[in-house]
């Protein structure tokens, strides 16, 4: 059956085609990996993206936006002497990880309505923050916690701030390398593939990757989130065996 | 070099460096007779752990540290079970109380900070006494084994209700007592991680007048029911226990302790004293030091689940 499906609509391409099979989509994307395990001894990874076009001239713009997770930015100040954590910025859902890559420079690129329309770019990115009580923060509060959350991200590497390389053969064929430092946050992302000329996106293709803990340590973090009880008794029994054990054999 | 990734602490550390944290903590417990958690915590905070994790898996390896030497006490009939059983009911109460404070200053963003001043208070206090009293009596050239024996040295304990009788350390007093004092300790043990022998030690003999030589099982024993409470809680509400953490760190521990007991021996106990005084003094500054010092950038940031 899927056979079939699959030759109806190779046919309803060769017909609707104006000269090929490539032209019903002017842009193509796929991943070397969906899946990047994390296992005890992961230290960061690439994953290759790649992809074609059609034959017009243009450029390509990668996104890659992380799982959306809750971030608290807190502010230290000095009181009494010792520095102590006081205001504090929530952000909501936003990416844990955000990385951009293009064929050339994004404001040469891409115009900036259209950054701002698919959140193309850090300065594109709407990262509102509340205070601890839903309460919108002061305009010159929210500059500064936005500055600190984009700085602090930066210096872990999960929002990194060199512009990605996205080369292209003859025109038809792009690649750029997606670089994971050992840190990257678990959970569902998207590359998104831009297809650009000039100024205006003529084609969108989003694939979707996935990060997960795998192995022993996975199983160790499961085991305590989700079985916290079972966890927590396991712990100490284990801990108490080996109190006794230690004891029978260094008998004093 | 054995890179090991910390599953709940979600870092990556040198595997040999946390055993011989162990044993060095291990080594310590076993030449002063102390629990060492006082110690530990710190230590790995400093390592780079995060403090709720070094709280939460430090106070499971107390168990295991804490069974293996009360075994040895109840062969030779050092445990007062009674007053143990009194001290617990109100570590596990206090214990309670200090998991669901940890749960709301960790909510505020407060509880590392939490830690750190609570370990400047309690280490600068007993290093600084122990210092002062084993320095001092080094001076005298007094042997210092004297005890001043009991709450009958305050008059207002001598009136509280409940009176109780301790066969085995020869007491008939207010339950009140060993309750309060079981309450305190057992907050310390869910905010420090510790086992909170180095006050209940002290308090024991100066405040309820035990014996000294039912003193060290009785806490010991009281200490493995009240870390047994506290771990529950922790792995359950804070999710702040790393087995793979504790696990290196017993590993370490049973190394360092057999090592440390035999150095003891030779070092004898007022000296012992000095050394673990100044100890203390030096961790303890590290703590303050990390408090005061401008910190690189004055922001941090977590992810909340």
């Amino acid at each position: 059956m899927a056979r079939i499906g699959f030759l109806i609509a190779w046919i309803g391409v060769l017909l609707l085609g104006s000269d090929g099979a490539g032209a019903a989509r002017p842009v193509v994307a796929d991943l070397s990996n969906h899946l990047v395990a994390i296992t005890t001894g992961f230290s960061g990874t690439h994953v290759l993206v790649f992809g074609a076009t059609d034959d017009r001239k243009g450029d390509i713009v990668m996104v890659v936006r992380g799982p959306r997770e809750t971030h608290v930015v807190r502010e230290k100040v000095r009181l009494a002497g010792i520095w102590v954590n006081r205001e504090a910025a929530v952000f909501p859902a936003i990416p844990a990880f955000y990385a951009v890559a293009a064929t050339g420079p994004l404001n040469t690129v891409v115009p900036s309505e259209i950054r701002k329309r698919h959140g193309i770019g850090i300065e594109a990115l709407p990262l509102a923050a509340t205070d601890g009580s839903h309460k919108a923060l002061r305009a010159d509060q929210a500059r500064e916690f936005r500055a600190a959350l984009i700085r602090l991200k930066q210096q872990a590497g999960l929002y990194p701030e060199a512009l990605g390389v996205v080369t292209t053969l003859e025109n038809r064929l792009f690649r750029a390398e997606l670089d994971l430092p050992a840190t990257v946050p678990v959970g569902s992302y998207t590359v998104e593939v831009y297809f650009v000329q000039e100024g205006a996106v003529v084609g969108a293709e989003i694939t979707p990757l996935f990060v997960s803990k795998t192995g022993f340590s996975a199983d160790v973090y499961d085991f305590a989130m989700y079985n916290a009880a079972k966890y927590a008794l396991a712990s100490i029994l284990f801990a108490v065996f080996a109190g006794w054990v230690v004891a029978l054999v260094f008998r004093r | 070099m054995i890179q090991v990734y910390l599953p709940i602490a979600e870092l990556s550390v040198d595997a040999s460096v946390i055993v011989g944290l162990g044993a060095l903590v291990g080594f310590t417990s076993g030449l002063f007779g102390v629990g060492g958690g006082f110690l530990l915590t710190p230590l790995l905070i400093f390592l780079g752990i995060p403090p709720s994790v070094a709280v939460g898996s430090g106070t499971n390896q107390i168990i295991a540290s804490s069974v293996s030497g009360v075994l040895a006490h109840f062969r030779r009939g050092n445990v007062d079970v009674r007053m143990g059983g009194v001290l617990l009911v109100g570590g596990i109460l206090g214990s309670g109380l200090g998991v669901l404070l940890f749960n709301l200053l960790k909510s505020l963003g407060q509880i590392d900070l939490t830690i750190r001043l609570a370990y400047v208070v309690f280490l600068s206090s007993v290093g600084g006494l122990m210092l002062v009293e084993s320095v001092g009596s080094l001076i005298r050239k007094v042997p210092a084994t004297t005890t001043p024996r009991g709450p009958e040295n305050f008059a207002w304990a001598a009136r509280l209700p409940w009176l109780m009788r301790f066969p085995k350390s020869g007491l008939y007093i207010s339950a009140i007592l060993p309750l309060g004092m079981g309450v305190v300790v057992g907050m310390l043990v869910a905010i420090m991680g510790v086992g909170g022998g180095f006050i209940m030690v002290p308090a024991m003999i100066y405040l309820l007048g035990m014996p000294t030589q039912v003193v060290i099982g009785t806490s010991l024993f009281q200490i493995i029911f009240v870390t047994i409470a506290t771990t529950f809680m922790q792995a359950t509400l804070n999710h702040n226990v790393d087995a793979v953490l504790t696990l290196l760190l017993i590993a370490g521990g049973i190394i360092g302790a057999q090592w440390g007991a035999r150095a003891g021996a030779k070092i004898g106990g007022r000296n012992l004293r000095i050394l673990l005084a100044l100890l203390v003094l030096v961790v303890c500054s590290g703590l303050i030091r990390e408090l005061v010092i401008t910190p690189d950038d004055p922001y941090s940031i977590v992810i909340e689940r």
